[in-house]
């Protein structure tokens, strides 16, 4: 499954001009600040919006070539969209919703893959309501079940959990990682929050000013020095893909096992083997020269500086290669002039365990 | 009398009077404020211009009235379809503004989700625009069935007033207060005409109570 994008669009204050690939199958995110033109680009594969110019194919069936004059409506993609405000029809419970797309899709799934997603999505308690009657994070859901319903080749979800509060988006997040696990499905995630986007994607596309600055895995693209100039101030650091590997009762402490050497945090219920995303901060890694003996950090890791960055006036940006696995530091210029820092130096990277928040991926 | 004329005055036009709302609801096109405008003419010409134009259309005399009468045996002058056929168009302007009314307050983002699931125009038309415009439907219909209750001048110019036949309520308290010593039978039609427009004008707002608890959050 692949799909090719390239849409060209002329706004008033900048030009629209984006073209990227998705070769898999699993979430990719379209990450960029408001007005950079996401939805713009997911309303062009949807077919809601016929941009100036581009071609977009889905898996080698071309739904629109500007050039060859080729415009397939949106009933006949098969790209499925949840909104960000759900759009959920009133007049129709929770079920038709759901049946609305599956009644009206050329080769419908069979019920036993409707009972699947409902039971994926938790659906059940809410078949019988309406609309008006469900929480923010229940119409996400239906939102979702409906658009898969309908099996799309493509799903494409805009900032679905962008009017939600934080205890609704920790509600929804677990559906969207089964979801991305269990689903045979690439989905474009339209997001302008770097959390969502490191805890759910696999790829990401960054849109800045209506061009793409950059795009790749996303353990790899979060790990570029140049991240903050695409992404301003969002906050900054690597994502390691983990293995819990043990429990220690006795230091009260759970060893991660990343490619590149083991990571030490305060205890974690996760059992042994289970996959954990973990976010460290560039701020919260600090470097020595020397491997420090008597140091509360628990984390002590051995690295490669691979590349250095002036990125403010004020601040160094460090990318450390642990093993296979990239990390980032971000000290004062003035510390990095101190240990006279260049790229190939071998050095320690201190982390301290309270400061890593791994989550389920 | 009075209730079957409007009835299939109202009925009779409804159709129509939703095509012409979803065609000119959400929508831009070439001519489209000279159709508004032909729509609402009926509101604002003196009913007894719109019967007279009916005569000179549908007279036996006139071409399309004789052609109909010769090949079909329609008759609309003086006879009660032609009550209907005056009334229906007096108040069908009432029945597109209620109509076009609620299709445009539908949510146009429905559209989009709609089309994205498989839904083409006539799908939405059906499924989404009309369930959902249904109270504005019904309250156009009440409204345009109390107006049409009181519709005089056309049907008087058209059908004439004939005892039966189209003499609908307007018309026989008219023709009571021509009677010498029927100034009894005037009032109570009269009173029945009241409870009439008001009953319509109460149903009308039920409608609207229902729109706004379809429609609402």
């Amino acid at each position: 499954m692949s799909i090719e994008i390239a849409v060209r669009q002329r706004y008033g204050n900048f030009d629209l001009d984006a073209a990227f690939r998705v070769e898999r199958n699993g979430i990719t995110a379209l990450f960029g600040p408001s007005g950079a033109g996401k939805t713009t680009v997911l309303y062009a594969i949807a077919g809601l919006l016929r941009p100036e110019g581009g071609r977009i194919a889905i898996d080698g069936r071309v739904v629109f070539d500007e050039a060859a004059g080729v415009f397939v409506p949106p009933r006949e993609r098969r790209v499925g969209y949840v909104f960000q405000d759900a759009r959920l029809f009133p007049h129709f419970t929770v079920e038709r919703n759901l049946r609305f797309g599956w009644r009206r899709s050329a080769n419908p799934m069979p019920e036993t893959g409707i009972a699947g997603i409902v039971l994926l999505l938790g659906l059940a308690p809410l078949l019988q309501r309406k609309p008006a009657n469900l929480s923010g994070g229940e119409k996400a859901r239906v939102a979702l079940g409906r658009a898969l319903l309908a099996s799309p080749e493509v799903l494409l979800l805009d900032e679905p959990l962008a009017a939600l509060d934080a205890a609704r988006k920790n509600e929804i997040l677990p559906y969207l990682e089964r979801l991305r696990d269990e689903a045979r499905l690439p989905m474009i995630y339209v997001s302008h929050s770097l959390d969502e986007v490191s805890r759910l994607a696999q790829e990401i596309v960054i849109l800045k000013q209506g061009g793409v600055a950059a795009s790749g895995p996303i353990f790899d693209v979060l790990t570029d020095l140049r991240l903050p100039d695409f992404t301003g101030a969002s906050p900054f650091g690597a994502i390691i893909e983990t293995t819990v590997a043990r429990h220690i009762a006795s230091s009260g402490l759970t060893a991660l096992s990343f490619a590149g050497g083991e990571l030490l945090v305060p205890r974690m219920e996760h059992a042994i083997g289970t996959r954990l995303r973990t976010h460290i901060r560039a701020e919260d890694v600090m470097i020595a020269l020397e491997e420090p003996r008597a140091i509360s950090a628990n984390n002590v890791l051995s690295a490669t500086i691979d590349g250095l960055r002036e990125s403010t006036p004020e601040h160094i940006d460090l990318r450390l290669l642990c093993g296979a696995t990239p990390l980032i530091a971000r000290i004062t210029r003035a510390s990095g002039k101190r240990l006279e820092l260049r790229q190939g130096l071998q050095v320690f990277a201190i982390v301290k365990s309270v400061t890593v928040a791994p989550q389920i991926s | 009398m009075s209730l079957k004329v409007s009835a299939v005055a109202v009925f009779g036009a409804l159709p129509f009077a939703i095509a012409a709302a979803l065609a000119l609801a959400n929508r831009r096109f070439f001519g489209k404020n000279v159709i508004d405008a032909v729509l609402h003419i009926p509101l604002v010409l003196p009913p007894v211009v719109v019967g007279y134009i009916l005569l000179l259309i549908f007279g036996t005399r006139a071409p399309l009235g004789a052609w109909l009468l010769n090949h079909f045996g329609i008759r609309f002058v003086f006879s009660w379809t032609g009550a209907a056929l005056a009334s229906g168009l007096l108040t069908f302007p009432f029945q597109v503004r209620a109509i076009r009314f609620a299709v445009e307050s539908i949510d146009p983002r429905l559209h989009a989700a709609a089309e994205t699931l498989g839904a083409g125009w006539f799908d939405r038309a059906a499924n989404l625009v009309l369930p959902l415009a249904l109270p504005g439907i019904v309250a156009g219909a009440i409204t345009a069935f109390a107006v049409s209750l009181g519709e005089f001048g056309a049907i008087i110019t058209f059908v004439s007033n004939i005892p039966g036949e189209t003499r609908t309520l307007p018309l026989a308290i008219y023709a009571a207060l021509q009677t010498p010593g029927a100034e009894a039978e005037a009032a109570r039609l009269s009173a029945l005409s009241i409870v009439l427009a008001l009953l319509g004008l109460a149903l009308a707002e039920l409608a609207n109570r229902r729109a706004r608890a379809v429609t609402g959050p």
